[in-house]
């Protein structure tokens, strides 16, 4: 098959689909992302009153990347995370009390609470974490998806990492490795500026990330992270030629994210004016402003759609909180598989 | 019961042989790695296979061992059997993030979702003139992860057969083969399979000292038996086999036959396998020992090229026959 290796060249950036959504679909849309606002400012409330610990990498700024990208994904699908992925596991269905327990670090955590924030697991799901050593995931999405291939399943493997993880070597070998062996893996790169503090220009010598991703012999190309439509049409149009078995492809997803790295940083790296002006596209903004525009979305059905959220979130805490705790007797249970020890 | 037919082989066609027999078995098996296929193998245990099984299935993979080792965890996690190749423990440094922070971590993390049924092999150990990149013994470093099980065929029956056990274990199995055991020649029983990878083997009975050691080292250690029993001392050898876990209870019962203790470790002294067995030895065994426990391992210096130096950097039979006497005073 061949490889489409100048598209990263001649098309840098999607352009959204003319035909209109439906409505309902950008409400859903909507929906999901306000799910992971509100979550996520809960949990930055938890936080503060220390209920919660560890590290917390909010997506916040970010939403529209992960609910954009899961609508061109199956059940059947396969997601690798990274440590800022409390958005992708809302999205892919994970239920909200087992994401909140496991903030919790309780046994009705999604992981039992042996993971906390920054591993967050569904097999069930498909959702394979959760991965917290930058690009470490990236070798567990080409196994994923090279087992899929080796035994024919038409699926995608959606990996997420961030801006950073493009200076990591690992980056280099699995970009080679799934073009050279034409796996079936949507690499979804959320450039959100910097890596920790550190910004892209400062770190990277090509800061065009998909024309350098486009030099693997893969399709790649950038889309507005910001908003909701954008990334869909792209993930869509991506999705569906590596399901066709197209090979691998790369969305430079072009995001911001709106809080400190992790709960609490003094942003010295960044200008507070650059904040701001990303701020002025929130992706769920400029989402509920179109549909405000539209007159499809009345005050009231707003108010009803974050007040549904707000109490699914309240009953979620505290279901957490009422859940037990593992017992220190099972410390040690999970380092081997139980028929293994 | 007759006799099973003995059949002639090397350690290198033990473990063909298991590799062959596991890719029959077991379709969800391939081997991967760097120059597997079209060479055959760096030290020639996969030769043939690519023209038996196939590209698929044997897997020529380009010198990128984090993605290929995270690449056989991945497939582990979906349901494959991959058998993954790194050319030595040298280069599997590279893929350490992995090995660690993944293959070993992640059953627990995800709360017993993710168990990772993974066989990595790797070639270990000096004798060869390779100097200092291609000739440490690093085994012992990964007997320090919980979460991983380490295995040292040092026997034709070994390399036959632990193999296809280890794919059987749903959790991740090194297995380090001795570069300088490939070559080893010997008869094995015609229908050879599937060993236990979690006892230690007494491989020569004796009263007088245990001598216990592992992999690339027990030719040595049983030649060092050999003169010793010339002189008059029976020396017991313990095979450890299972590096991780260890085998407390065979150890033990050795100590509290012999009350004496050398371990013999291609590793470095400080911080390696050997400290902890004598440490396992002082807690388990303390009031068994009459002497104190004796180490013979590799100097502590980058492995150099020249034979003489090298010979000297190594435990040798002579050293670990010499440290025997001491203990048996």
């Amino acid at each position: 098959m061949t490889r489409a290796g100048g598209d990263a060249l001649t098309a840098n950036t999607a352009q959204p689909d003319t035909a209109k959504p439906d409505t309902a679909h950008r409400k859903e849309l909507l929906r999901q992302m306000l799910l992971i606002r509100r979550f996520e400012e809960k949990c930055v409330e938890l936080y503060s009153a220390a209920q919660i610990r560890g590290f917390v990498h909010l997506y916040i700024g970010e939403e529209a990347v992960a609910v954009g990208v899961n609508q061109a994904l199956t059940p059947d699908d396969a997601i690798v995370s990274t440590y800022r992925e409390h958005g992708h596991a809302l999205v892919r269905g994970l239920p909200l009390e087992s994401v909140m327990a496991e903030m919790y670090g309780k046994t009705t955590g999604c992981s039992r609470g042996r993971g906390g924030s920054m591993h967050l697991f569904d097999v069930s799901r498909r959702f394979y974490g959760g991965n917290a050593i930058v690009g470490g995931g990236l070798p567990l999405a080409i196994g994923i998806a090279l087992a899929d291939r080796m035994r024919g399943a038409e699926r995608v493997t959606a990996c997420f990492f961030g801006d950073g993880a493009v200076a990591e070597g690992e980056f280099h070998e699995c970009m080679n490795l799934a073009a050279l062996w034409d796996l079936p893996v949507l690499f979804c790169c959320e450039n959100n500026l910097y890596a920790m503090g550190t910004a892209l220009s400062r770190a990277q010598a090509q800061t065009d990330l998909a024309l350098r991703a486009g030099t693997y012999g893969m399709s790649a190309w950038s889309a507005d992270g910001m908003d909701v439509l954008a990334v869909e049409h792209a993930a869509r149009r991506a999705a569906e030629a590596v399901r066709a078995g197209g090979g691998p492809h790369f969305l430079e997803l072009r995001t911001y994210r709106f809080r400190a790295h992790s709960m609490y940083d003094p942003e010295l790296y960044r200008d507070k004016a650059e904040v701001e002006q990303w701020r002025q596209r929130d992706p769920i903004d400029m989402l509920a402003g179109r549909l405000r525009n539209a007159g499809e979305l009345p005050d009231d059905e707003l108010t009803a759609m974050e007040s549904d959220i707000a109490d699914r979130i309240d009953a979620s805490v505290a279901a957490a909180r009422a859940a037990p705790d593992e017992p220190i007797e099972d410390l040690t249970t999970f380092v081997y598989s139980p028929e293994s020890s | 019961m007759t006799t099973a037919q003995q059949v002639k082989t090397t350690y290198r066609e033990a473990m063909r042989a298991a590799i062959r027999e596991a890719l029959q078995k077991d379709e969800r098996v391939f081997l991967m790695g760097e120059d597997v296929g079209s060479y055959g193998g760096c030290f020639a245990v996969s030769l043939g296979l690519l023209e038996e099984f196939g590209p698929e299935r044997i897997r020529d993979t380009p010198l990128s061992e984090s993605a290929f080792v995270g690449a056989g965890i991945g497939a582990a996690m979906a349901g494959m059997r991959p058998i993954v190749e790194i050319m030595t423990v040298n280069f599997s440094l590279l893929a350490l993030d992995q090995i660690l922070n993944n293959a070993a971590t992640l059953l627990h993390m995800s709360g017993g979702q993710c168990n990772v049924p993974l066989v990595i092999r790797m070639t270990t150990g000096a004798g060869r003139q390779v100097a200092a990149q291609h000739s440490h013994s690093l085994e012992g470093w990964y007997t320090h992860i919980p979460g991983i099980k380490v295995l040292a065929p040092a026997t034709l029956e070994d390399a036959r057969g632990m193999l296809w056990t280890a794919l059987q274990d749903p959790d991740p199995v090194l297995i380090f083969e001795h570069g300088s055991l490939y070559n080893l020649q010997g008869m094995i029983a015609a229908d050879a399979g599937p060993v236990d990878i979690r006892s230690a083997r007494v491989r020569r009975e004796g009263g007088d000292v245990s001598l216990i050691t592992y992999g690339g080292t027990l030719g040595k250690t049983l030649s060092a038996a050999d003169q010793l029993a010339a002189d008059g001392i029976e020396a017991e050898v313990i095979d450890l086999r299972s590096l991780r876990p260890l085998d407390d209870v065979t150890i033990m019962a050795s100590v509290a036959k012999t009350h004496r203790a050398v371990i013999v470790d291609e590793g470095w002294r400080t911080g390696s396998l050997s400290a902890e067995v004598c440490a396992r030895m002082t807690e388990q065994a303390f009031y068994e020992l009459d002497a104190p426990v004796a180490r013979v391992c590799s100097a502590e210096v980058p492995m150099p090229y020249p034979r003489h130096l090298e010979e000297a950097a190594l435990p040798q039979a002579e050293r670990i026959a010499v440290a025997a006497r001491e203990a048996v005073g």
